[in-house]
């Protein structure tokens, strides 16, 4: 199988796959992970998950990587004169939504038809007394297929999803811009663990779980937790790079390290098995404080059946959850060889260090 | 005897591959207000056959003369605007971030979150957002301003940039369905318009074609391209807004200003000209005689290039014809490619039907 890393996230950042509508992403990762695992099943969720067996002999302690391949997007709620009104499916700032390019998963006519769209801001007069200042409240924005009111009648329903339509573009610095890199970026880490463990020989059982229903709430990874009871899991996730509106504190810089979260999800034993592993192979890493939890789904894999050690990775983001956050390259490949080392490492009788003291 | 119009071959314009890919250039291409080149040199390219009785004026306008053949040949000036809003890169803010600025009208809640390309190599980049994970609910009503906002073209980008390169959009043509949207529309629509009539010229009429600069600014370049080609009348081609979405509240909306599907617009009053009486029934009648729908752009604000040619010299009969637009001076505009055709049909009649009678009517 070959595998490589910049056309393969470039193809998971050209399709849809809204939280609970995951298959087209799914679609895509499907046959690159065949090609790195020794199965692969879809839950009950529609998570993916692949499992790579180990060399120890069996019963084989097993590590689950977590990283959730759903997007955050728009749901339409009403069409009016041939517009589409809508809502949100995850969370998005509505000062980010006038004039961006959508996809509208038109589904009235049996099959899903892909319109391409555009959410459109009305003009002033069309609007309350408020709605010429300040950000437009999303309930007076409006999404226009371009094409007639009847067509539209006859192609859109209600709840059909909408997805972002911003290409993938690759920027300077070995940086990418597009929409859902939040948290394909990690999806692609993940696949450069498995594409190196494919050349190792570990003697734990991997099982890689693109989740579903991150956006939503850790629905897929709750399920998956559950379903495969791994000894320890490793949830990797976006996280603040820093960069233009945001605050420095608590954010990291775009190509530099690897964000290890340090919180209430994280077991400190996993925390300093993987800092001892980064200064082995000579990886930078930071501190990423998430004292309260992190938002990712470790805070509902760490509580499945009696309770899972968790360890937190995280990639730089800047512009998260806009259809142009920015990614750095290096940041996803060196997030992808860190868990491939740490996990090629371990030995079968690991989890006797990761103990309380 | 004057030549009698019969003669003039029927033209009937279609959207096939070639006008299709015109337009896709035109309207991809980053040509912002006192930076027009890339136009430019797409109207050289394609009015190659021209090439004797063209030039460029001082201000960067492309001017092509068509004469007719016959006697007493109308001097129609054709003015589209070849300039689009857009953005001029001013400040760098450290690596690969770039202050800029707004050129033209922009609603600044329209740059959030959108890709945009730079300068004449088209650089890529985005306008970026702090994640909505660390705003809050307060912020989030508040509009974000141009200063807050920069130009991200990635980590080393910063020798890629020059300061005081033009941006725009990244937006590419698209076609949906019956309509089409793109970026730059307004007025690339214009442009297009005029080179099709160029190349289809009914033989009554000498054209006297501007593709002008600086529209955006306030109507600049049709003021030296009227004066250097002294026209008989003057018609600007441009885009108008058609504002027919449903109204906040349901009720029924009667300021549109024009509508989709409803043909070329014509302009009784905008905030810069009082069309010439003579010329809205020119058209307008010629539009019925010919079964072509149109609309009357509903008297208002807002200005086109006719705004500068009816001051000229000692004064220059002008009127306005727009295809009808939503969301123009935004990542993309919409328009129907019927109007687009329609509007080119319009004038192909209209001017196949045009002699000097037209500026001896009583009708001032």
């Amino acid at each position: 199988m070959s595998f490589e890393l910049i056309p393969f996230l470039k193809s998971m950042l050209s399709v849809a796959g809204l939280s609970g509508y995951e298959t087209p992403i799914r679609d895509v990762i499907t046959p690159v992970w065949q090609g790195l695992s020794d199965r692969t099943w879809v839950s009950s969720h529609g998570s993916l998950h692949a499992i790579r067996y180990g060399t120890a002999v069996e019963p084989r302690p097993k590590v689950m990587i977590a990283a959730h391949m759903d997007a955050i997007g728009l749901m339409v709620t009403d069409i009016d004169k041939g517009f589409l009104r809508f809502t949100q499916v995850g969370g998005v700032d509505q000062r980010i939504l006038p004039g961006q390019m959508v996809i509208v998963h038109a589904s009235n006519s049996g099959e899903t038809v892909e319109l391409p769209a555009m959410v459109v801001m009305p003009p002033t007069y069309l609007l309350p007394k408020d709605g010429g200042k300040g950000a437009l409240p999303q309930k007076y924005l409006l999404i226009d297929t371009g094409l007639r009111a009847n067509e539209v009648e006859k192609l859109v329903r209600v709840g059909d999803v909408v997805s972002f339509a911003t290409e993938p573009r690759e920027l300077s610095g070995d940086t990418l811009s597009g929409h859902t890199l939040d948290n394909r970026a990690s999806v692609a880490a993940t696949t450069v663990a498995l594409d190196m463990l494919s050349r190792r020989k570990h003697q734990w059982d991997v099982i890689a779980v693109a989740t579903a229903q991150e956006e939503v709430g850790g629905i897929g990874a709750m399920g998956a937790a559950f379903d495969i009871m791994p000894d320890f899991a490793i949830v990797i996730d976006v996280t603040f790079a820093s960069g233009p509106g945001g605050s420095s504190a608590g954010t990291f810089e775009l190509g530099k390290s690897v964000p290890v979260t340090w919180g209430a999800c994280d077991h400190p034993a996993l925390n300093k098995a993987m800092e001892e592993c980064a200064k082995e192979y000579e990886f930078p890493i930071t501190r990423d404080f998430a004292p309260r939890g992190s938002g990712t789904d470790a805070w509902d894999v760490q509580v499945a059946q009696a309770g899972i050690p968790v360890i937190e990775l995280g990639i730089p983001l800047r512009y998260m959850h806009t259809p142009v956050e920015v990614v750095s390259i290096k940041d996803i490949k060196r997030a992808g060889r860190l868990m491939a080392e740490f996990i090629n490492d371990l030995p079968v009788d690991f989890m006797k260090k990761v103990i309380w003291e | 005897m004057a030549k009698t119009v019969e003669t003039t071959k029927k033209f009937n314009p279609k959207f096939g591959k070639k006008e299709l890919n015109l337009l896709t250039r035109l309207s991809n291409a980053l040509a912002v207000s006192g930076d027009e080149q890339e136009v430019r040199a797409i109207v050289y390219e394609e009015l190659k056959e021209f090439e004797a009785s063209m030039h460029t004026d001082a201000m960067g306008n492309v001017i092509v003369v068509r004469e007719g053949s016959g006697k007493d040949r109308v001097r129609v000036m054709l003015a589209g605007h070849m300039d689009e809003v857009g953005f001029m890169v001013t400040k760098e803010d450290g690596d690969g971030l770039f202050e800029f600025t707004i050129i033209g009208g922009i609603d600044p809640r329209q740059l959030v979150g959108k890709p945009v390309v730079i300068g004449r190599d088209h650089v890529p980049g985005v306008i970026g957002a702090k994640a909505i994970h660390l705003t809050t609910a307060a912020e989030r009503e508040q509009e974000l301003k141009v200063d807050a906002l920069r130009i991200d073209v990635g980590l080393g980008g910063t020798k890629l940039v020059k300061l005081g390169d033009r941006a725009t959009f990244d937006s590419k043509l698209a076609v949906l369905g019956p309509s089409l949207r793109g970026k730059a529309l307004d007025d690339r629509l214009g442009v297009f318009t005029i080179i099709q009539l160029l190349k289809n010229a009914p033989e009554n009429v000498d054209l006297l074609a501007a593709f002008t600069v600086q529209e955006e600014l306030g109507l600049r370049g049709a003021k030296t391209a009227a004066y250097h080609l002294n026209p008989d009348i003057g018609i600007a081609l441009d885009s108008t807004p058609a504002n027919d979405l449903p109204d906040f509240d349901g009720e029924e909306n009667t300021i549109h200003n024009t509508m989709l599907d409803s043909g070329p617009a014509i302009y009784l009053m905008d905030g810069a000209t009082i069309g010439d009486r003579r010329l809205i029934k020119w058209l307008s009648e010629t539009a019925d005689a010919e079964g072509i729908p149109w609309q009357y752009r509903q008297p208002g604000r807002g200005g086109t290039d006719a705004g500068s040619i009816h001051k000229s010299r000692a004064g220059v009969p002008s009127v306005s014809v727009s295809v009808p637009q939503r969301y123009l001076h935004s990542a993309a505009g919409l328009v129907r490619k019927d109007d687009v055709l329609n509007t080119i049909k319009l004038l192909h009649a209209a001017l196949s039907r045009l002699d000097k009678s037209i500026l001896s009517s009583q009708e001032k």
